[in-house]
C-alpha cells in the first residue's frame, strides 16, 4: 500500500468506528424538544414532545445530525471537496458529485446512518480498487523487470560499470554468472549457460559458447562471457520488448471502447431519470418522503466505476500473463481477436518444421542400414551441403579421412568418391542413371530428398532427408483444435509430396503448396474472404521474408523472435521462443480473458440495471445501492485479478 | 509525431476516458490514448502544433482530474 491508500485506510477505519458508536446511542437520547424541528407530512398531527415518536415526518435532531457529520466529515470531505471542483470545471456528473449529492440528499432525509454509511463504503470500494490496480501494476512490472541496470564494459584494460545506453557498439562488455545480460552481442571468450526465463517463459537454459550470440535480459547462470557488443541499447532485445510490452495497452480493444461509451451515455442517463423519479411521482401524489429516497439510490448506482476499472484491468492482466508465458501481444485488441481465432494459417519451415534437414528414413536393397549410411557420410564428409550435414550427423561419428579419395562433387546432383577403395556415388536418380546403374522404379513421390547410394555399380539404397516436423508441433496444433479453431492451414514454397509429408504428421485440414513468396499473400486474402463474419484468421510465420503477409492476416503471430527485429516489428503477436505451444496458450489466455471480459460487463451492467428497476419500484434500500456500485466493482476487480494471479 | 508521457496520480478510470475524449477533441490531434493502467498518455498529432497540442492537453486533464499530472521531460 502507498501511503496515500495507507491514510485513507486510518480515515475509513477511524469514521467506521465512530458511526459505530454514534448509531449505539439510542435515538431517545436526542429526542429533546429544544433540539429538533419535526416536518409533519399534510394529515398528521404533530407528536411531539409528549410521545417523542416518529410519526412519518421528518425529524432533525441537530445534536445527532452533528455526532453523524463528525465521521461523514472525516471519511468524505474529499469527495464533496472534488465534487465541488469539477463542477466549477463544469465536469458536472463525475462520481464525487453523484455520491455527495446522494449522501446529502440522505442525510436531508432524516437517514444520517445511511448516509455517513454510503459514504464510507464507497470510500472502502475506492480503496480497495486503488490498492488492486496498484498490486497488478506492480505484479506485471516485476515479470518485465528485464531492464539490465549496469553493464561492466571493459575500457583502457580495466572494467568499468556504467549505464548500458553508454556501451558503444565493438566495446567489450563482462557478464558474471548471476548477472544479466545487458546488451545483445556475441560471446569473444568463455562459456555458460544462459536463463532465458524472463523473455521466453522456457526454463530450460539455452548454452552458449565462444562466436554465439547472446541477447540481453537473459541471465547468465555458469560461467563468466566476454561479450562484444553488436547493438547499442536503443536496439537491444530488452528495450525493444520493453517498448512494446509498456505500449501494448495503447492499441485498445472494442470492449475497451464499448465501455467507455457506455459509461458516457449511461451516467447522464440515470441521473436525470432520477430527477424525474424524484419530481414527477411526487408531483402526483405528493409523496416525495417516498419518491426522493428511490431518486437518490438511482444516483448512487449512476456511477460508471466498477466497468469502467475492470475492463482493462482484465485486459492488462492478460496482456500481462501473455508476456510472463514468452507470449507479447501488442495491444488489447489484438488479445480480443485472438479469442476469435478461428482460422489458423502456418508457414511450413521454421514453423511447423525445424527448417534443419535430417535423415527420416533408410531404405537398404543390400546391406544394413548402419552400412548404407556410413557408405554415404564418408562420401559425403566434405561437402558443405545442407542435406550432406544432414547424412553425417544421422550417422554420429567422426569420419576419417584416410578411407577416402578421389573425392569430386557434382553440384546439384551429388557427390562421387571411392571408399574403402569402391567407387561409391550418392545423389540424385539422375546422377546414378547417367553412369548406367539400374534402380528400382520409383515408387511414388517421396517425402524430401532422396540420396541414392551405388557401390561399384550396384544399387545399395536410398536415405530420404527432410525437414523435420518441430517436436510438439502435434500437440500444439491439437491444443489449437480443441481451443476452438477451426481449420488449420499450411503454405509452402516446397513441392507437395513435402509438404504431404508434414500435413500427414500434423492435423492440418488444408495444405497450399509450390507458393511463391507473393503467392501466399494471395493465399491469405483468399482465406480471409472465405471466413466466416466474426471469425478471425491468424497466420503464424518465423518473420523472415513474411512481412507482407503477416501484416495482412486479422492476427500476424512471429515465432523464434528472440534476436530477429523484423519479426518483432511486423506481427502483432511475437513468440519469444519458436515453441510453437506458445500460440495454443496465447490463444487460452485470450479466451479467458474475454471470459473474464463478458462475465464482468454482464455481471456489472446486471446487477446495476436489477437495483435500478427494483429502486424504483420501492424494493431496494440504499444498501442495495451501495451494493451495486461498490460491491460490483470489487466483484469485477477479483474476478479481474483472476488473470493476474493464475496461470 | 507521436508521443507518450507518463502521468501521476490518474487514480479513476472514467477520468482516463474523459481525458482520452477531450484530447482527441483538441484541434490538430490525429489520435489519443490514455491508458490507466499503464498511467500513460499518447498524443498523436501534427508535427509544428505540437507544443500547443500539448498544453492544452494538459490543460484539459486538469480540468477533468485536477490532481493528475501529466510528466513532461
Amino acid at each position: 500500500m502507498t501511503r496515500k491508500q495507507k491514510k485513507n485506510l486510518i480515515r475509513i477505519l477511524l469514521a467506521g468506528v465512530l458511526l459505530v458508536a454514534a448509531s449505539l446511542i439510542p435515538r431517545e437520547v436526542f429526542l429533546q424538544p429544544t433540539w429538533m424541528i419535526q416536518f409533519v407530512d399534510p394529515g398528521q398531527s404533530s407528536a411531539l414532545p409528549p410521545q417523542w415518536v416518529q410519526t412519518g415526518g421528518t425529524i432533525y435532531s441537530f445534536p445527532r445530525l452533528f455526532l453523524f457529520l463528525i465521521p461523514y466529515a472525516l471519511v468524505g470531505w474529499d469527495v464533496l471537496w472534488k465534487a465541488l471542483r469539477n463542477i466549477k470545471n463544469g465536469q458536472v456528473f463525475d462520481e464525487n458529485f453523484l455520491m455527495s449529492v446522494a449522501t446529502v440528499g440522505a442525510m436531508a432525509m432524516g437517514e444520517y446512518a445511511e448516509g455517513v454509511a454510503v459514504m464510507l463504503f464507497y470510500q472502502v470500494g475506492e480503496l480497495f480498487q486503488s490498492v488492486a490496480v496498484h498490486r497488478s501494476r506492480r505484479s506485471i512490472a516485476q515479470l518485465m523487470d528485464i531492464r539490465p541496470d549496469s553493464a561492466n564494459v571493459e575500457r583502457a584494460g580495466e572494467i568499468c560499470e556504467v549505464d548500458p545506453e553508454q556501451v558503444a557498439v565493438g566495446e567489450t562488455i563482462v557478464v558474471k554468472p548471476g548477472e544479466r545480460v545487458p546488451l545483445d552481442g556475441k560471446v569473444l571468450e568463455g562459456s555458460s549457460a544462459l536463463n532465458t526465463a524472463a523473455l521466453t517463459g522456457e526454463s530450460l537454459p539455452r548454452d552458449v559458447g565462444p562466436g554465439e550470440e547472446v541477447i540481453s535480459g537473459c541471465v547468465n547462470l555458469s560461467g563468466v562471457l566476454r561479450v562484444e557488443v553488436t547493438k547499442p541499447y536503443g536496439q537491444s532485445t530488452v528495450a525493444r520488448i520493453l517498448d512494446l510490452v509498456e505500449n501494448s495497452s495503447e492499441k485498445k480493444a472494442k470492449a475497451e471502447h464499448f465501455i467507455t461509451r457506455f459509461a458516457r451515455y449511461y451516467t447522464p442517463i440515470v441521473v436525470f431519470a432520477a430527477l424525474a423519479l424524484a419530481v414527477v411521482p411526487s408531483l402526483v401524489d405528493g409523496q416525495w418522503g417516498v419518491w426522493v429516497p428511490r431518486a437518490l439510490n438511482f444516483l448512487v448506482v449512476s456511477c460508471p466505476c466498477a466497468l469502467v476499472i475492470s475492463i482493462p484491468l482484465s485486459f492488462f492482466g492478460g496482456l500481462g500473463g501473455a508476456s510472463r508465458r514468452g507470449v507479447l501481444v501488442k495491444g488489447s485488441n489484438y488479445l480480443e481477436a485472438l479469442a476469435c481465432a478461428s482460422v489458423v494459417v502456418f508457414d511450413k519451415t521454421g514453423t511447423l518444421t525445424r527448417g534443419e534437414f535430417s535423415v527420416t528414413q533408410v531404405k537398404t536393397l543390400a546391406g544394413t542400414e548402419e552400412e548404407l549410411l556410413e557408405t554415404a557420410a564418408l562420401a559425403e564428409q566434405f561437402s558443405t551441403h545442407p542435406i550432406a550435414r544432414a547424412i553425417l550427423m544421422a550417422w554420429g561419428k567422426e569420419p576419417s579421412r584416410d578411407r577416402v579419395e578421389d573425392v569430386e562433387e557434382l553440384a546439384g546432383h551429388g557427390v562421387q568418391a571411392k571408399v574403402d577403395g569402391q567407387e561409391v556415388l550418392a545423389g540424385s536418380r539422375k546422377l546414378l542413371e547417367e553412369h548406367k546403374i539400374s534402380l528400382p522404379d520409383a515408387e511414388e513421390e517421396l517425402p524430401g530428398t532422396a540420396v541414392h547410394v551405388a557401390a561399384e555399380g550396384k544399387y545399395l539404397g536410398y536415405l530420404l532427408v527432410a525437414d523435420q516436423v518441430k517436436e510438439g508441433a502435434a500437440q500444439a496444433l491439437r491444443d489449437l483444435k480443441k481451443a476452438g479453431v477451426r481449420q488449420c492451414v499450411m503454405l509452402t514454397g516446397d513441392s507437395e509430396s513435402a509438404a504431404q509429408a508434414v500435413a500427414g504428421v500434423l492435423d492440418i485440414d488444408q495444405v497450399y503448396a509450390r507458393l511463391l513468396p507473393g503467392d501466399k499473400v494471395e493465399k491469405v486474402e483468399q482465406l480471409l474472404g472465405q471466413k466466416q463474419p466474426g471469425e478471425k484468421l491468424v497466420f503464424v510465420g518465423d518473420g523472415i521474408n513474411d512481412a507482407p503477409v503477416l501484416t495482412r492476416a486479422d492476427i500476424g503471430v512471429a515465432m523464434g523472435a528472440l534476436g530477429s527485429d523484423a519479426a518483432i516489428e511486423a506481427a502483432d503477436v511475437v513468440l519469444m521462443d519458436d515453441d510453437l505451444n506458445k500460440l495454443s496458450v496465447a490463444v487460452a489466455i485470450a479466451r479467458k480473458t474475454m471470459t473474464i471480459v463478458k462475465e464482468n460487463t454482464i455481471f456489472a451492467i446486471g446487477v446495476k440495471f436489477l437495483v435500478l428497476g427494483l429502486s424504483a419500484a420501492g424494493f431496494a434500500n440504499m444498501w442495495a445501492a451501495v451494493f451495486a456500485d461498490v460491491g460490483v466493482s470489487v466483484l469485477a476487480i477479483l474476478n479481474a485479478s483472476r488473470m493476474i494471479g493464475g496461470k | 509525431m507521436k508521443k507518450t508521457y507518463k502521468m501521476e496520480d490518474l487514480d479513476c478510470a472514467n477520468c482516463a476516458a474523459k481525458m482520452e475524449a477531450a484530447i482527441r477533441k483538441i484541434d490538430g490531434v490525429t489520435g489519443a490514448s490514455v491508458s490507466f493502467m499503464a498511467q500513460k498518455v499518447t498524443i498523436e498529432g501534427d508535427d509544428e502544433r505540437f507544443e500547443e497540442i500539448l498544453k492544452e492537453a494538459v490543460k484539459v486533464c486538469k480540468k477533468v482530474e485536477p490532481d493528475c499530472r501529466i510528466l513532461i521531460k
